[in-house]
């Protein structure tokens, strides 16, 4: 009883993390149809604020759930202005684009900060379950995870601004002959992308570690999630890390933890064979 | 192009091939050559990718994965059996076989493009971590361990066919190496002119044109995948087998997203283009691995950014529209040809 409670909350932390991951890019691939092989970068540098904001002295929570997401989010504005709007249509050309822009970041960072993994240390202790120790940082993922999936779906239903973001990407000539602005949205959009993103590259850097390379971690996983979930982007997030996650994890606990990612990508090409357009395709169409 | 003008330039190519083959190791010394032999594999390489996205219109992200294959393939086969003409066909074969699996998913699924750039970036990153993990002693195939992170070593060096005994030297390699690019290329000029090959380039224009022309657009790319798979399995073995050596950096992103840039900034849709991209950003790239400040990724990463904003088609066709635009000016207007404005700002 107590393993099985364990293996639940490990599941639902693997679900999480897949969440966290692949939130941002549901936001920038799924709604506004930019390939974004730079995700990776994105959370790299999440993790990388966190580590020389705890340098400075700064607390790590404020870093975390502050610094992280305001940083990553300026840094992708700049990016959607200095080369993401010319490629808005082209989407060939905005994966290749961003594929550069990651192998520079990754670069870039290299010959700044070195080729080194930078440890960040958050202590939320843990809790006993039966004869078992389960981390308070597993629980902190799981409830950021959860956090983050209602605050989108409230930011996208319920303000104005998602209301104008949905609607610019369904059709940005109307919304243009409407009054608004699509540029300035697309580049609102991507920047909220950005910096949810970069939120969870600061919430996993006390578990991955940080060095310049490791975005390729994540992206593989990142990707494969938002285009298993399909057109709807919470819901295919949540239904994808769920089913996704739960595989992996499951596999994880039987095998180990590569075979468990293997298991993961089988999954998923397995499903695009029988849904190409992703699990919301079929299943949750209306929702969001 | 003309029928007779676009032979006459495959019969050039071909002939300048022959005779840098043959003129290069009379006034290089062998080191260099052994070099050489590098940029001729990995010309190879470029070829597969060059021929199944010019060709298929097939963009594939982890060509890497088919190099990776063919080289680990051959590492195995060959220090197992001692012997590489064997290891040399399983190497083909086993990447062919793969991009075949890979393939029926993705074409047979009817994933569009960028679903199909994005699974096989994936697959070749899965691989990577995969091969990774294999450091233990328990991961041996035969009694060729695969070591992990750290590859596997000595692999045996290329062998006169039916005689193990006898292995070449480094500049009969080269010319084993030539032989196969010139071959190669040879190879897919000929699928371009064939029937097969129209076929290809029709389903790259006009897929769904194709379709309803009653031709199976699925298994014609499935096709064209397969004989990219395979060419690139080819030039991971010659790798292997020149470095005497293989490791995971052969699935690398890097590795994949290099081969990508040779054949964009060669120019999409050509074969001698992406060869000459190939052999002269290798050799910047070796250059720049000798300067202090730079990375080798920040400068790959820099020519992919630039290649896609400001020159779309490739270096080589861009230069040339360049050209062939301003000679028209030059034409029309002779008097202020001076005044030539940029045409690719205009795009923006």
């Amino acid at each position: 009883m107590d393993y099985a409670l364990v293996v639940l909350i490990e599941v639902l932390r693997a679900v999480g993390g897949l969440v966290l991951i692949s939130i941002g890019l549901a936001i920038i691939f799924g709604m506004m149809r930019i390939v974004n092989i730079a995700h990776g970068e994105f959370l790299m540098l999440g993790g990388y604020t966190v580590v020389l904001a705890g340098k400075a002295g700064i607390n790590t929570w404020v870093a975390m759930l502050v610094l992280a997401p305001a940083v990553v989010g300026l840094v992708g504005i700049a990016i959607e202005r200095c080369f993401i709007r010319f490629l808005y249509g082209r989407m060939l050309d905005t994966l290749l684009a961003t594929w550069g822009l990651s192998l520079f970041i990754v670069g870039f960072v290299t010959v700044v900060f070195g080729n080194t993994l930078e440890g960040v240390s958050v202590s939320l202790g843990s809790f006993e379950v039966g004869r078992f120790r389960v981390a308070g940082y597993s629980i902190f993922i799981i409830a950021m995870a959860a956090v983050l999936l209602v605050g989108t779906v409230a930011m996208l239903r319920g303000t104005r601004l998602g209301l104008i973001a949905r609607g610019t990407m369904q059709n940005p000539g109307m919304a243009a002959a409407l009054g608004l602005s699509p540029p300035k949205i697309y580049m609102v959009t991507f920047g909220i992308g950005a910096a949810l993103t970069g939120l969870a590259g600061g919430v996993l850097a006390p578990i991955t570690g940080v060095v310049p390379t490791m975005g390729i971690a994540f992206i593989a996983q990142a990707f494969i999630t938002v285009i298993t979930g399909g057109a709807a982007i919470v819901a295919g997030t949540g239904s994808a890390s769920s089913l996704l996650g739960s595989v992996s994890q499951l596999t994880t606990f039987a095998t180990t933890p590569v075979i468990g990612d293997v298991a993961l990508l089988f999954v998923a090409v397995a499903l695009l064979r029988i849904l190409p357009q992703g699990i919301t395709s079929r299943f949750f169409r209306r929702s969001l | 192009m003309t029928h007779s003008r676009q032979w006459l330039g495959s019969a050039a190519t071909m002939l300048t091939g022959l005779a840098v083959t043959i003129v290069l190791p009379q006034v290089a010394d062998a080191f260099e050559v052994m070099q050489y032999t590098l940029y001729v594999v990995l010309g190879i390489f470029t070829l597969s990718l060059a021929y199944i996205w010019g060709l298929g219109g097939i963009l594939c992200f982890g060509q890497g994965a088919f190099f990776g294959l063919g080289g680990y393939t051959f590492a195995i086969v060959a220090i197992n059996m001692n012997e590489t003409t064997a290891a040399l066909v399983t190497a083909i074969a086993i990447a062919a076989a793969t991009a075949a699996a890979l393939g029926y998913f993705m074409f047979y699924g009817r994933l569009s493009d960028v679903y199909m750039g994005v699974v096989t970036l994936v697959f070749t990153l899965i691989i990577w971590k995969l091969i990774n993990a294999t450091a233990g002693p328990e991961y041996a195939i035969g009694s060729a361990r695969l070591g992990g992170f750290n590859g596997i070593p000595s692999v045996p060096p290329l062998n006169v066919p039916g005689d193990p005994g006898q292995p070449f030297d480094p500049v009969a390699v080269f010319y084993i190496a030539c032989a196969f690019l010139i071959g190669v290329y040879i190879f897919l000029k000929l699928i371009q002119v064939s029937r097969f090959g129209r076929l290809s380039v029709a389903v790259k224009e006009n897929e769904v044109r194709a379709a309803l022309l009653g031709y199976d657009v699925r298994l014609i790319k499935l096709l064209v995948f397969t004989i990219g798979g395979a060419i690139a399995g080819l030039a991971g073995a010659l790798y292997a087998a020149y470095q005497s050596f293989i490791d995971p950096n052969a699935f690398s992103l890097e590795m994949s997203a290099k081969v990508l840039i040779w054949v964009m900034a060669g120019g999409v849709g050509t074969f001698v283009g992406p060869l000459l991209a190939c052999f002269g950003l290798q050799a910047l790239s070796i250059w720049i691995s000798t300067l202090p400040w730079a990375n080798s990724l920040l400068i790959l990463g820099g020519i992919l950014c630039f290649v896609v904003m400001v020159l779309p088609k490739g270096l080589l066709p861009g230069i040339a529209d360049l050209l062939t635009w301003a000679m028209a000016a030059l034409r029309r207007r002779p008097a202020d040809a001076a005044t030539v404005p940029a045409t690719e700002g205009e795009r923006a």
